[in-house]
C-alpha cells in the first residue's frame, strides 16, 4: 500500500503546475492524478482541430477557461489549401456550449468560423472575455456585433489578418453604452469605416484599454482624437496615413503621440508618408516593438526613425531598408530580439532593391539578442550563412526565404548545403527552421544530424531524392511539423518513417511524389494517422502509382474525420471498403 | 538500405521509378530540360530553368522556354511564401504605382480628382487583388491576380496554363488538353466568363480592360454549350 496524496493536498500542488507540457505529463501518473488534472485543468491547448474530438477535450477538463485551437495547415496561408478543406469551429463550440459553461478565452487560428459561431459564444458563456482570432474566415462583421452586444465583461477581441465579410461599420456601435471592460481592440482586417464618434466614445469609457489597432479606414484626424482619448495605450495600430499634408495635421499628430508615455508597440502605419515619420520620434525611445512592414518608406527616412529606437526588440520591415539601413539597425538598435525582413515587390523582375545577404549578416553581429529571423533575399551565399551561424549560435527561430528557387550561392555556384549545415550545427536551440536556394540531399543529412532541437521545418524546392526526407525523419528528434513543396520524391522515406510520423503532429506534402497507392499502405499500416489525399482528382481513376497532388497526415484519436469535402480522399482503415471520402454536408 | 534510391544529383536527369502514367503504364522520363515533350500533362515539378537568373552565374536556358515566358514569382501558387493580406498590399502599391506612372506619362485622362482617387484605391475601397476562378467540371478554384495582367490575352493566357496544361508550381488540373485554347475568341470548347459588381454574368472581353477589372468579382470557365445567353 502506497502513500496517497489527499486529492485537496494533490490540487494544490498542480495550481503550481502552469505549463501544458507538464500538466500532460502529470496526467500520466497514475489515475488519481490524472482525474485531479483534468479536473484543474484551466488552460487547454490544441494544436491540431482533428487530432482530438471537441466532445472529448470538452468532456475530459469541464473547467477549462482558455481554449486555444488551431485548424488549417500552415501552408493554407500561401494558398497551397483549396477552399472548403475543413476546420470548423462550430463542432467546438457547440461541445463547449454545452459541457463548459465556464469558458472565458478562445483563440482560434486558421479555422472557419461562421456567424452562428460567433453568436453562439455570444449566447453560451456568461462571463467571456477573450476572442482572438487568427487567419480565420467565414464570418462576417454582424457575427462581431454579436460578440460586442452580448459579452458584458468582454476584455479582448482582436482579429488578426481575418478575411472577413464586410456588411458595414455599425458593428463597431454594438458595443453598449455599459461596456467598460475593453483592453484590447483589433480590427485591422476589416476595410469598413467605423463611426468614429463611435469609437471616440467607446475609447474613453475604457479606461483599462492598452492595446488599439485601427483599421486602414480611420483617417488621421481620427486616429489624433483617439490618441487624446487613451494615452495610456501600450499598444498601437495606426489607420492610414494618406491624407493631405497639412502644417496642423502634423504638429497635432506629433503632440498626441508625444502624449502617449506608455507606447511600447507600434504597427499599421499604411501608406505612410515620410513626411509624417517626425512625428513618431517622441515614441521611439521606448518602442519595443515596431511594424514597418506595410510602410513603403524609403531607406534614409527608415534609418531616422530606427536610430532612434535604442530598445527596440521586435522589428518587421520591407527590403526598402537595404543593406545599408540594416547596418544602421545592427549598431543602434541593440536589444533586438526578432527581426522580419519582407518583400516589397512580389516579383523578381521588379525586385531591384539592394537588400542582400549583406543585410543579414550586419545584423547578426551587431545586434547579440537576436533570435529570431525571417529574411526574403532573392539570392545568398553560404558564407553569409557561416558568418550567421558563428555569431549567433543563440537563434531560435531562422527562416530564410532565397525567392530565387534553386538559387545556388551566386558567388560560388555551389548549393546553400553548406551554410545549412553551420546554422544546424551551430544553433543548437534552433527551434524552428525554412529553408530554400539550391539545396541537396547533403543539407539534409546535415540538418536531421544536428538540429536536434528543431520543431518545426519548412522546405520548398529541394533535395534530390528520397533520401532527404530519410534524414529528416530519422534524424530530427524533435520534429513536429514538416512541410514540404514541390520536392522530387516521397513514397520510399514515408513509408519506411511512418512510425515516425506518429510522433508527429503532422506532415503536409504537395506537388511532390508521393504515389496513391504509398497512401494507401500508410493509411493501412498506422491506424492512428490520419492520411488525407487533397487532390481534385478521385484517386481510384488513376494508377495507383501516380502522384497525388496534396497530403496531409496527422496524428488523431478521433479517427477519420466527418466532414471532408469531394476532394479530400481518406482512406479507410479497412482495406475492403477501399477509400471514400465521408462527407457530410 | 536506401542507396537505390538516389535518383542523380544536380543537373542530372531524374528518372522516376513509380511510372508516372497517363493511361500508359510507361515510366515517364522527367528530365530538366523542362519545355514540352515528355513533360507529364498531369505533374511539372519546377526545375531550376524555370526560373530566371537574377544576377546568377547560371545561364537561363531559353531554348527551354519555348512558347511560354518563365513563370513569374507571383504565378507560382503560394511563392514566395507571403500570407495573402501582405500579398494583396503589396499589389495595391504595384497598382498605385503604376497608376502614378501611367498620369505622369500622360496615358491617362487626368481628371481634377484623380490623386484622391489613387489614394481610396490604397485605402482598400477599390477591390483590387486575387479573386477566384472556377471552371465548369473542377471541383478545386484557384485563385489568380489580377494585377499581375495588363490584358485580356495575359490573363487568358495564365489561366489556360492554371486549368488546361502543365502548370508551373502544381500538378496540372486536367490531363486531356495539350493544344491552346483559345478561351477568348469563342473558338473552343470553353469560353471566360465573370460575374461584375452587380451580380450579372458576362463574356470577358468586351469592354476595355482597366474597365473590366475595377468591375469584376469572379471568374468562371464555363462550356460553351452553356453559355449561350451571354451572347456577344
Amino acid at each position: 500500500m502506497g502513500l496517497r496524496l489527499p486529492s485537496k493536498v494533490l490540487e494544490h500542488i498542480l495550481s503550481f503546475i502552469d505549463s501544458n507540457e507538464d500538466r500532460n505529463s502529470v496526467s500520466l501518473v497514475c489515475k488519481s492524478w490524472f482525474e485531479t488534472e483534468r479536473k484543474t485543468r484551466k488552460r487547454v491547448f490544441v494544436g491540431n482541430c482533428y487530432a482530438v474530438s471537441p466532445a472529448a477535450v470538452a468532456k475530459r477538463f469541464p473547467e477549462v477557461r482558455s481554449l486555444t485551437l488551431k485548424g488549417k495547415p500552415h501552408f493554407a496561408d500561401y494558398n497551397l489549401v483549396p477552399d472548403g478543406w475543413g476546420g470548423y469551429a462550430w463542432p467546438w463550440i457547440e461541445a463547449m456550449a454545452a459541457k463548459c459553461p465556464s469558458l472565458e478565452e478562445i483563440r482560434l487560428k486558421r479555422m472557419v468560423v461562421t456567424d452562428e459561431c460567433l453568436e453562439k459564444i455570444a449566447a453560451s458563456f456568461k462571463d467571456f472575455k477573450v476572442l482572438v482570432l487568427t487567419s480565420c474566415e467565414g464570418f462576417s462583421t454582424d457575427g462581431i456585433a454579436a460578440i460586442a452586444a452580448t459579452c458584458r465583461n468582454l476584455r479582448v477581441l482582436e482579429l488578426r489578418e481575418c478575411i472577413v465579410e464586410d456588411l458595414g461599420g455599425d458593428w463597431l456601435s454594438y458595443f453598449p453604452e455599459t461596456s467598460t471592460s475593453l483592453v484590447s481592440l483589433d480590427f485591422s482586417c476589416l476595410d469598413s469605416e467605423v463611426k468614429i464618434s463611435d469609437l471616440e466614445r467607446l475609447v474613453s469609457r475604457s479606461p483599462n484599454l492598452k492595446s488599439l489597432k485601427l483599421n486602414p479606414a480611420v483617417t488621421l484626424d481620427g486616429l489624433v482624437s483617439l490618441l487624446r482619448r487613451a494615452p495610456q495605450l501600450t499598444e498601437l495600430g495606426t489607420g492610414s496615413f494618406a491624407a493631405q499634408l497639412k502644417p496642423e495635421a502634423f504638429s497635432k499628430l506629433s503632440e498626441a503621440f508625444s502624449n502617449c508615455k506608455q507606447l511600447q508597440s507600434l504597427s499599421g502605419l499604411w501608406d505612410v508618408l515620410p513626411e509624417y515619420l517626425p512625428a513618431l520620434y517622441s515614441v521611439c525611445p521606448g518602442l519595443t516593438s515596431l511594424n514597418l512592414s506595410y510602410a513603403t518608406v524609403r531607406m534614409p527616412d527608415l534609418v531616422e526613425l530606427l536610430r532612434r529606437c535604442s530598445k527596440l526588440q521586435k522589428l518587421w520591415v520591407m527590403d526598402l531598408i537595404e543593406d545599408k539601413g540594416l547596418e544602421a539597425v545592427a549598431s543602434y538598435c541593440k536589444e533586438l530580439r526578432e527581426l522580419r525582413v519582407f518583400p516589397s515587390a512580389p516579383d523578381l523582375d521588379e525586385a531591384n532593391i539592394p537588400l542582400t545577404e549583406q543585410g543579414l549578416v550586419f545584423v547578426s553581429k551587431g545586434c547579440r539578442k537576436l533570435e529570431s529571423v525571417l529574411y526574403f533575399c532573392v539570392q545568398f551565399t553560404n558564407a553569409a550563412l557561416l558568418t550567421i551561424a558563428r555569431k549567433r549560435p543563440n537563434l531560435k527561430c531562422f527562416r530564410l526565404c532565397v525567392i530565387e528557387p534553386f538559387a545556388p550561392d551566386y558567388k560560388t555556384n555551389e548549393p546553400l548545403d553548406k551554410g545549412f549545415k553551420a546554422i544546424a550545427e551551430g544553433c543548437k536551440d534552433l527551434r524552428r527552421l525554412s529553408v530554400s536556394g539550391l539545396l541537396s540531399d547533403k543539407a539534409f543529412k546535415y540538418i536531421g544530424k544536428h538540429a536536434k532541437k528543431v520543431r518545426m521545418l519548412s522546405i520548398a524546392f529541394a533535395g534530390d531524392s528520397d533520401l532527404m526526407l530519410h534524414h529528416l525523419l530519422s534524424g530530427c528528434e524533435s520534429l513536429k511539423k514538416l512541410e514540404i513543396r514541390d520536392c522530387p520524391f516521397g513514397d520510399t522515406a514515408l513509408l519506411e518513417h511512418a512510425a515516425k510520423l506518429e510522433t508527429m503532429r503532422s506532415l503536409w506534402m504537395s506537388s511532390c511524389f508521393v504515389s496513391f497507392g504509398a497512401c494507401k499502405l500508410l493509411s493501412q499500416k498506422m491506424p492512428r494517422l490520419n492520411v488525407e489525399v487533397i487532390d481534385e482528382h478521385p484517386p481510384e481513376t488513376r494508377p495507383e502509382s501516380s502522384p497525388v497532388e496534396r497530403i496531409y497526415i496527422y496524428r488523431t484519436v478521433a479517427g477519420p474525420r466527418m466532414d471532408t469535402p469531394e476532394f479530400v480522399w481518406t482512406i479507410h482503415k479497412n482495406p475492403e471498403i477501399g477509400v471514400s471520402h465521408l462527407a457530410i454536408k | 538500405m536506401i542507396t537505390e534510391l538516389e535518383m542523380g544529383k544536380g543537373e542530372s536527369e531524374l528518372e522516376l521509378g513509380l511510372g508516372l502514367s497517363l493511361g500508359g503504364g510507361t515510366a515517364a522520363k522527367i528530365g530538366k530540360s523542362g519545355g514540352g515533350g515528355a513533360w507529364g500533362e498531369r505533374g511539372r515539378l519546377l526545375t531550376a530553368k524555370d526560373f530566371p537568373s537574377v544576377g546568377s552565374k547560371r545561364a537561363a536556358d531559353s531554348a527551354s522556354h519555348a512558347g511560354s515566358s518563365p513563370p513569374r514569382s507571383s504565378q507560382v501558387v503560394g511563392w514566395p511564401p507571403i500570407g495573402s493580406h501582405r500579398m494583396n498590399s503589396l499589389v495595391n502599391n504595384q497598382a498605385t504605382k503604376s497608376a502614378r506612372e501611367e498620369e505622369e506619362a500622360g496615358k491617362k485622362k487626368v481628371k481634377d480628382d484623380e490623386p484622391k482617387d489613387v489614394t481610396k484605391k490604397v485605402n482598400g475601397k477599390v477591390q483590387v487583388g486575387f479573386i477566384k476562378v472556377n471552371m465548369d467540371g473542377v471541383a478545386i478554384g484557384r485563385k489568380v491576380d489580377l494585377n499581375a495582367h495588363s490584358s485580356y490575352e495575359n490573363l487568358a493566357q495564365t489561366l489556360e496554363d492554371m486549368f488546361f496544361r502543365t502548370n508551373p508550381g502544381t500538378v496540372g488540373l486536367t490531363s486531356q488538353f495539350t493544344k491552346p485554347l483559345r478561351l477568348l475568341d469563342g473558338s473552343s470548347e470553353f469560353v471566360l466568363t465573370y460575374e461584375d459588381k452587380e451580380g450579372d454574368w458576362m463574356l470577358v472581353g468586351d469592354v476595355p480592360w482597366r474597365m473590366f477589372i475595377n468591375s469584376v468579382k469572379r471568374l468562371r470557365v464555363m462550356k460553351t454549350s452553356e453559355a449561350n445567353g451571354l451572347g456577344m
